[in-house]
């Protein structure tokens, strides 16, 4: 993974000091709250219901062993010694006090780890496929371009306050598990006639209030223009963007409202007057990648006979095998998923323990990396087959084994009520009382392949909109409700879910899911997934159901 | 009245005359509605005359005209209104304009590196005794990712 040079580790020593400065002159009342909050949010700092949040970058979702067990160290002496992972592959701790942050952050720039533009009105932590280098599907690695580009987006001062928040994803591989479909920009790497590589690009695209699907601006574009294009629609959007309603500031609200005819227009004339000075230098493109050169992996690692033999004997490892390891490029290897959505703990959460221990593991059994992925698990990228039983009983201990990857107890869940100040209704205790309903690790198995994503307020931070069943908190006349949505995809056939019928109250949520789940199960034909029931049938056969008494 | 340009704190004598105010002697800016309906008139006068654009204005406007403005006042109605950045960076990086950029209005201290860096030189801050301090964040950083426009 990519290691900082001395210029990298200056900026953010440098953005540190800026930071402690600016938190002081808050805290000397020099500056005002609004001034502050837009300093603050910028890098990462939220006030929240109970205390300032700060939401740390996973760099598209890539981390190291060291960095784990300085985040354990921060849960431990600044937190409640616990964090959160969040769907757009960063880490949130939720109990730090203010005038303690700037030493978090410090610790963390030791690190090679920081805060900046994690929230605020401005270029987000770039995200991307949480299988990239491994899979068995990928055209091209995007995370040398991920890394590109969280150089380019990085303190760049032309771009810092923008009409609202601005993402950007990438993904290398055929299938989209980036969901580049729902983003401001969305880049995939794609082959052109010519065989050569490049980008197709996507803009305006997003999830929030109004969930949009982006549109292809650039069917194919060359590698070296990368930033001249990005710098073009980003200068289009901030001159052109809405700042009169922060709820229609979104770039998908200007591509929506000049057309996607006009709006490429002005991208097109802006990028053919700067693309000449901004190419990326091959030289430059072949550095970085070589940061992501393929660690050492064994030659002979699929000569070994035990992972097949355990796998007879022990039905649980099977089991764990199937749903939590996914297939990986060279024979003989797996990448492991390590479920933060075991029953009885909040989705996406970790405690300094298992963090600590995930460390010792990821260094033990894959090469000191681990990811962190858009459904708020883990993976450890590289295990020798021969590896995963000890591993397997290693995370088991750990509670991190829950064999429930990709399947309806592997929630999205953002926060919600009980630490969020924007929301309208509780999610943590929602996602427990489902894991209770469905607490048959079999029955979860015979559903199969489905995600369940839950927010609790329309700003959809856990992508409710996209989810196979949505779930979304609002309020009625101050009681919390729920809004259900079936249909929704952020993979390559993209879709918005569509509103089964009134919201339910908080005490039907749960009974409401199951009853979706009982109807797939009587109506589904052979082996068809949830996600294909609902397009052949719709949503009456669901509709009836739950809603039958009312 | 005192200000910041090309990094050092100066006595700046310029002064914006409104749209309904007459015209008066001296060095002055004016909005660009007012350059653009009395632009030879105001090249007449005796002092030097700058044109004040806000962020709804298009740069384009008045690129034909920077010959003859040796000041453009980029005005921030609220610190937050980020499109004064691209006006900066048109204005060098496109239209190759000389002359001093300064940005006025609601804008913080903490801003006025990012505005340095996309090729504003002068700084008229709401309150002068925060000029030193903004003066020093001109050294936030050593390093950066991306070209800056002078």
């Amino acid at each position: 993974m990519y290691q900082y040079n001395d210029n990298d580790q200056t900026l953010i020593e440098q953005r540190v000091a800026q930071f402690r400065r600016q938190t002081e002159s808050f805290l000397k009342g020099e500056i005002s709250d609004d001034q502050f909050r837009a300093l603050r949010l910028m890098n990462g700092v939220y006030i929240q219901t109970h205390a300032p949040m700060l939401r740390i970058a996973g760099p598209y979702g890539l981390l190291n062993s060291k960095q784990f067990r300085k985040l354990a160290h921060i849960a431990r002496t600044y937190d409640k010694n616990y964090c959160h992972f969040t769907t757009r592959q960063n880490v949130q701790f939720n109990w730090p006090q203010l005038e303690k942050i700037p030493d978090i952050l410090e610790e963390l720039a030791s690190v090679q780890m920081h805060a900046i533009q994690t929230s605020g009105n401005c270029l987000r932590n770039t995200s991307s496929d949480h299988l990239a280098g491994v899979c068995i599907d990928e055209i091209e690695d995007p995370r040398p371009y991920c890394e590109i580009i969280r150089q380019w987006t990085t303190l760049h001062p032309e771009f810092a306050y923008l009409p609202r928040k601005f993402k950007i994803a990438v993904s290398g591989a055929k299938l989209d598990r980036a969901a580049t479909q729902f983003h401001d920009i969305g880049l995939h790497l794609v082959n052109n006639d010519a065989g050569d590589i490049g980008f197709r690009v996507l803009v305006g695209g997003g999830l929030g209030r109004t969930p949009i699907i982006g549109q292809v601006i650039k069917p194919y574009l060359e590698k070296k223009h990368l930033l001249s294009y990005l710098e073009a629609i980003l200068r289009i959007y901030n001159l052109f963007g809405r700042r009169d309603n922060k709820y229609k500031a979104r770039i998908k609200i200007l591509v929506k409202e000049s057309g996607m005819e006009k709006f490429s227009e002005l991208v097109e004339k802006e990028w053919l007057l700067i693309r000449d000075n901004l190419e990326l230098d091959s030289d430059y493109i072949t550095t970085v990648k070589a940061q992501f050169a393929p660690p050492a992996y064994e030659t002979d690692a699929a000569q070994d006979t035990r992972f097949a033999q355990y796998q007879l004997e022990n039905q649980a490892f099977a089991t764990w095998v199937k749903y939590n390891t996914a297939d990986h490029k060279v024979p003989g290897y797996r990448a492991v998923f390590l479920s933060l959505k075991a029953p009885d703990s909040p989705p996406g959460d970790m405690t300094d323990t298992q963090l600590d221990a995930v460390a010792d593991l990821a260094d033990l059994y894959s090469f000191g990396e681990i990811r962190s992925t858009h459904r708020q698990n883990l993976i450890l990228a590289d295990v020798k087959q021969a590896d995963l039983f000890p591993l397997w009983q290693q995370l088991d201990t750990l509670k991190l084994a829950t064999a429930n990857i990709g399947t309806a107890t592997d929630m999205i869940c953002c926060p919600g009520l009980d630490f969020c100040s924007l929301a309208n209704a509780g999610s943590i205790g929602i996602a427990k009382e489902i894991n209770e309903a469905l607490d048959d690790l079999d029955y979860i198995h015979d559903i199969g392949d489905i995600k369940i994503n839950m927010s609790g307020c329309m700003n959809g931070c856990a992508h409710q909109s996209v989810g196979h069943i949505g779930i979304l908190g609002v309020d009625k006349k101050g009681a919390e409700w729920y809004q259900l949505t079936l249909g929704g995809s952020s993979e390559n056939e993209a879709a918005i879910g569509e509103r089964l019928g009134p919201a339910v109250a908080k005490d039907q949520v749960t009974k409401a899911i199951t009853t979706i789940l009982d109807v797939y199960i009587k109506q589904r034909l052979d082996d068809e997934s949830f996600l294909n029931m609902v397009k052949r049938v719709g949503i009456n056969p669901f509709k009836e159901q739950v809603y039958a008494n009312n | 009245m005192q200000i910041i340009k090309d990094k050092q704190i100066i006595d700046d004598s310029w002064s914006y005359v409104a749209d309904d105010a007459e015209l008066k002697d001296g060095d002055i800016s004016v909005s660009l509605a007012r350059w653009k309906k009395d632009k030879q008139q105001l090249l007449k006068s005796n002092g030097k005359i700058g044109v004040r654009i806000g962020p709804a204005d298009s740069v384009e406007d008045i690129a034909a005209d920077l010959k003859d403005i040796p000041l453009i006042e980029l005005d921030f109605p609220a610190f937050a209104d980020g499109r004064i950045f691209s006006h900066a960076w048109l204005l060098r990086g496109r239209y190759n304009y000389q002359g001093e950029i300064r940005a006025t209005g609601h804008f913080m201290s903490d801003q006025v590196f990012y505005l340095s860096r996309v090729g504003v030189n002068a700084f008229s801050l709401e309150k002068t005794e925060d000029l030193p301090a903004a003066l020093s964040t001109l050294n936030d950083f050593t390093v950066n990712y991306q070209k800056s426009i002078h």
